[in-house]
């Protein structure tokens, strides 16, 4: 399943924050937003996955969802969104439940994706027992069990220190390499852009538009952290946004 | 910069301590040393004279009394026609008062309707309605569950609306981002979120119940600890009013214990 947006515009009140986006998000390709702060990125998330309408434009699916696929659109959010009184486990079956899945069914399902993210021990631990990075994969592991056509991943390292954040990419790109999945994942971190998209949006200062699109064609897996042409990559990145940031930055100031 | 390694350690200053303080941990035997320590103090007053008769009755006499009750059977019959009142009465009025608190807590038009209702029922001192509600419910039970009940609806209202309003709103959307519908949401992700507000709201209501309970005897009832309570006073038989007084606080400390069970069984996720 594709995603296309389709001039996408919106503004809150008087602020446009966004304007005239149109992209193609093709499946089984990570596709990196990146911009400076206030640029409209986790609003164009919210967008793509229903939660918010957009003033203009049109958010598309092309194509059906693959079979077996319980919740098409998946996100995955930057500070984890676990049920602090739910277990691991339970808080993995609570997006099951819903769909009539219980018992064996879900215990198979929930088991598959503990294993794929590592976390077959933990089942019983409660959210506050569990590392930043552990909880990330919960809730990464709890995207996968309802069988995304597409995650929508929300600055989903912003939030941890950064080497949990260099393993997690790793487990990322593990993860994407053994079953490849179609994401769209919102970030400032360039590095993290260079290192898992195939492409890597540019979107200017508010009103967010698309500056540009890079194409990364180096493989995900033979990526390696400190490659010779990631660093151009996200030296390139960084100067598209570098005055944008700067602007930014400043016009917050203004408010 | 110097060189420390070439200077002795009795140049050096230890750092003065600035931290610690500000995290009051619980001390369970305090508590009872100073009840103690109080009751003593009492005792001691009355027995020496420095305390007269009338102003404070002698511990000792008060818990003779107690006994003289426990002995007649009159504990009892008192205690459990005022468990009853108390059990039956606080359900009533916390079970309500949880469900409008939701339902404001979650729609806007009853919000809006509620919120200033419950703002104006709030402060009226709920024993100034007794006679009406002996009028609507009769002199019999009704009337002190009504009391009893409408005492802890309004505290329980606000709680749980406070509490709905504080559950964490990306729970919510994670929620509706999963496809979850409205009544899971409801069920699994703000009733629970909501339990620690609520449990703490139930504190305070439980013991506006006890509070009321006393008033809800004042008319109409011949047993129950209230009208124990209230038949000592009009007689100034200070023994027998401190020992229903003293029966009333061990009552308190058993319902906020219940609570402070409940608390620890259903929110252990929390510490």
């Amino acid at each position: 399943m594709d995603i296309r947006l389709d001039g996408v515009g919106h503004s809150y009140g008087d602020a446009e924050v966004m304007r005239d986006i149109t992209l193609d998000i093709a499946s089984g390709q990570i596709v990196c937003i990146v911009g400076p702060s206030g640029c409209g990125k986790s609003t164009l998330l919210r967008f793509i996955g229903g939660l918010e309408r957009p003033d203009h434009g049109r958010i598309l699916q092309i194509g059906t969802p693959p079979e077996g696929c319980l919740n098409p659109l998946t996100y995955v959010f930057q500070d984890f969104a676990l049920l602090p009184w739910r277990s691991v486990f339970g808080n993995i079956s609570l997006v099951l439940e819903d769909h009539g899945i219980r018992g064996k069914t879900a215990k198979a399902i929930i088991d598959d994706v503990l294993a794929r993210t590592k976390l077959t021990d933990f089942a019983s631990a409660l959210p506050r027992q569990l590392s930043g990075g552990m909880k990330q994969r919960v809730a990464i592991a709890r995207a996968l069990a309802v069988k995304p056509a597409v995650m929508l991943m929300d600055e989903p390292l912003s939030a941890l220190d950064s080497q949990t954040r260099e393993l997690l990419m790793d487990d990322l790109v593990d993860l994407w390499t053994r079953q490849p999945f179609t994401a769209v994942y919102v970030t400032h971190n360039l590095a993290e852009a260079v290192r898992l998209g195939h492409k890597v949006v540019v979107l200017s200062r508010r009103p967010g538009q698309i500056r540009e699109i890079v194409d990364i064609d180096k493989p995900l897996g033979d990526r390696e952290f400190g490659d010779a042409d990631l660093e151009a990559h996200q030296k390139h990145l960084w100067q598209l946004m570098r005055d944008e940031a700067r602007a930014a930055d400043a016009e917050l100031l203004h408010v | 910069m110097s060189d420390i390694s070439s200077k002795s350690p009795s140049d050096g200053r230890a750092v003065s301590f600035r931290g610690g303080g500000f995290a009051p941990k619980s001390r369970r035997w305090v508590g009872f040393a100073v009840f103690a320590f109080l009751i003593l103090i009492a005792e001691w007053g009355t027995r020496s004279g420095w305390i007269s008769a009338l102003t404070l009755p002698k511990p000792s006499d008060v818990l003779v009394t107690f006994h003289e009750l426990y002995q007649s059977g009159l504990l009892f019959k008192h205690l459990g026609l005022s468990l009853g009142r108390l059990v039956i009465g606080a359900a009533i009025g916390a079970s309500i008062g949880i469900s409008v608190g939701v339902l404001i807590g979650l729609f806007s038009y009853i919000r809006s309707g509620l919120v200033p209702v419950i703002a104006a029922i709030f402060p009226i001192p709920k024993i100034a309605l007794l006679p009406l509600f002996v009028i609507w419910f009769g002199i019999g039970e009704g009337s002190k569950y009504a009391l009893i009940a409408f005492g802890t609806f309004t505290p329980t209202v606000v709680a749980t609306y406070g509490a709905v309003d504080n559950v964490d709103r990306t729970l919510i959307r994670m929620g509706q981002s999963f496809g979850l519908s409205w009544w899971s949401i409801v069920r699994k992700i703000v009733l629970p979120g909501a339990m620690p507000g609520i449990l703490s709201g139930l504190r305070i209501s439980f013991a506006i119940a006890i509070i009321l309970l006393v008033a809800a005897e004042m008319l109409g009832a011949e047993y129950g600890i209230g009208a124990y309570i209230l038949e000592a006073g009009s007689l100034y038989d200070l023994e027998r009013l401190f020992a229903g007084v003293v029966i009333l606080s061990l009552l308190g400390v058993l319902v906020s214990g219940c609570i402070g069970v409940i608390e620890r069984r259903v929110l252990g996720w929390r510490s």
